[in-house]
């Protein structure tokens, strides 16, 4: 397994760079992961993020672009903004959860 | 039946008589006889529905798919034409639209998914079912084949909406298709035929994504993935993404959104779209003992298909049979599907897989022997899966067994 250093702190990662253990983020480190993709965190990002946190405990998964966008009421098109590009894969990125599972 | 103690029989009560309602209800008649058995459903067709993706090309005729339902249902199942309005689990009741009221002892959720076009911006403008249009329903189908007689040349796009959709292979399976079909037409080299996706490649697992993804381009199909559409423009003809791409289109050929029944959301029984959360294992409701959700109305992480349909409905009837005896379910859904894959040329692919292996390559049932092989086109994968459509009819909805396991197997599969 492969690991990563950040702020001082080493941390096991999967072949894309998420981290593998949810338990070990913590907000200062989704800060610091947020960085890392060039990502400054305001508040709406937190909004999105600490959503994905919360639901991610409950559901035991990573919840998809669109059960952001609905269950925590945050346009689709603001994720783009927020999280340009990729945003279900850059939200879990930073929130240190698995990518949500490519729905098969 | 002489281990229950009820005096009055147990209800079951299937909402949607489809693949999975069907089946459910046949083999419930048969293995638990005591059981009173009812089915709710809006419509008295029933449709083949992976017979829709051959009707645009010709290879089916519309009329081979479309059957009535009542003559599917074994003696003894009431089956009762509605649309479900409500469920009101704590009191264990179900409105129909017209008002009326049916109890239950144990409710099945089988009411499938549906395509949604008016969950995306312009997508059901004046082109719906003539420059824009889909093979996901009957009538899409027919207009679909319309669509491709008129189409002389220019830009055929393949789109998907969002995931999870049913039969997830099947709009690859309309690009080879339709390669083939203009190829045949002496016109391929003045079509363009691009495949627009929100995923990352042609697939979701990694192994049938590669192999599915040589395929593409063997085929000079255009893969486009991570496409995200917000709306579709019908008078400019472009599709239009959330990261502000623009695909432009001569044809356009969509899956629109999937969703599961709006009664689902209305009764506080469904995610956000509409899909019944259960255990993945035994298809029971996350929030109420009495209520399970098989084939595509549930949330289960694996295809939506019927193949996983029917092969759900056999480990849910030997865990109903404990539940009837009051003994605990002790069998497991592990994921099984087990898909064709029209590969267009005559040949197909199969995929077999489960919640914990992807699809691989390898040899089917049999290892080696086969006859139908993984992953790899052939010429009796094809055979195979046209021969279905009279299984599903003669065999599969009639509840006769088809000698395969419920569980998928290892063996003959490469693990690479
Ligand atoms: C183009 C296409 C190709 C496909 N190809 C394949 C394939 O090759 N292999 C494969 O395994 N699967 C394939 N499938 C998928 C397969 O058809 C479905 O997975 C399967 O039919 C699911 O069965 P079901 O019982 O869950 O739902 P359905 O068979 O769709 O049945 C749902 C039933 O519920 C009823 N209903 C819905 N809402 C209500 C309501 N409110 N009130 C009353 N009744 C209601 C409907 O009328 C319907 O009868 C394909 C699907 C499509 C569209």
């Amino acid at each position: 397994m492969a690991t990563t250093t950040i702020a001082g702190q080493t941390y096991d990662v999967n072949e894309e760079g998420f981290l593998t253990d949810p338990q070990v983020w913590t907000e200062e480190l989704g800060t610091e992961l947020a960085k890392l993709i060039g990502i400054e965190m305001t508040d709406a990002h937190w909004k999105a993020i600490r959503f994905l946190r919360e639901d991610h405990g409950v559901m035991g998964e990573t919840p998809t672009l669109r059960r952001v966008s609905t269950q925590a009421g945050i346009p689709v098109k603001e994720l783009f903004a927020l999280f340009p590009k990729k945003p279900a894969k850059k939200m879990a990125y930073v929130a240190g959860l698995p990518k949500p599972k490519g729905c098969v | 039946m002489n281990t229950s103690t009820a005096t009055t029989s147990t209800s079951l009560l299937i909402l949607g008589g489809g693949t999975a309602g069907t089946m459910i209800a046949n083999k419930v008649r048969k293995q638990l006889p005591d059981w009173s058995v009812t089915v709710v459903d809006k419509t008295d067709i029933h449709d083949y529905q992976p017979g829709y993706l051959f009707i645009p090309f010709g290879m089916n005729e519309p009329k081979q798919v479309r059957k009535t339902k009542r003559p599917f249902f074994a003696d003894g199942v009431n089956l009762v034409m509605g649309e479900v309005d409500i469920v009101d689990p704590e009191s264990q009741k179900v409105t129909l639209e017209d008002g009326r009221i049916l109890a239950y002892d144990y409710l099945v959720i089988a009411t499938g998914t549906t395509p949604r076009p008016d969950q995306t911006e312009g997508m059901l403008g004046p082109e719906w079912h003539k420059t824009v249009t889909e093979f996901y329903t009957y009538d899409g189908a027919v207009s679909t084949r319309a669509a491709l007689d008129k189409f002389t040349g220019g830009r055929l796009v393949v789109h998907v909406t969002e995931m999870p959709i049913k039969c997830p292979v099947a709009p690859l399976e309309f690009s080879f298709l339709a390669d083939d079909y203009f190829t045949k037409r002496g016109i391929r080299d003045q079509v363009e035929i691009v495949y627009v996706t929100p995923l990352d490649g042609a697939f979701t697992k990694p192994v049938a994504s590669r192999e599915l993804g040589h395929k593409l381009e063997e085929k000079k199909i255009v893969l486009e993935p991570d496409f995200m559409i917000e709306s579709v423009d019908q008078e400019a003809k472009v599709l239009r993404s959330y990261d502000e791409r623009e695909i432009a289109y001569d044809l356009l050929v969509t899956v629109p959104l999937n969703m599961g029944a709006d009664f689902v959301a209305k009764s506080g029984l469904g995610d956000e779209l509409n899909y019944v959360p259960v255990d993945k294992h035994t298809f029971q409701s996350t929030q109420y003992d009495t209520i399970f959700a098989l084939g595509d109305a549930s949330n289960i992480p694996t295809s939506k298909a019927g193949s996983v349909a029917h092969f759900s409905v056999d480990v849910f009837m030997e865990n109903l049979q404990q539940l009837a005896a009051g003994q605990e379910m002790t069998h497991s859904f592990d994921g099984h599907a087990n898909c064709f894959v029209e590969s267009g040329g005559g040949k197909a692919l199969l995929l077999d897989f489960n919640y914990d292996t992807e699809p691989l390559t390898g040899t089917f049932p049999l290892p080696k022997v086969g006859p139908m092989s993984l992953l790899k086109e052939s010429r009796a994968n094809h055979l195979g899966k046209l021969a279905f459509r009279h299984i599903y009819w003669n065999a599969l909805l009639p509840g006769r067994p088809l000698g395969l396991k419920a569980d998928m197997t290892m063996a003959g599969k490469n693990t690479e």
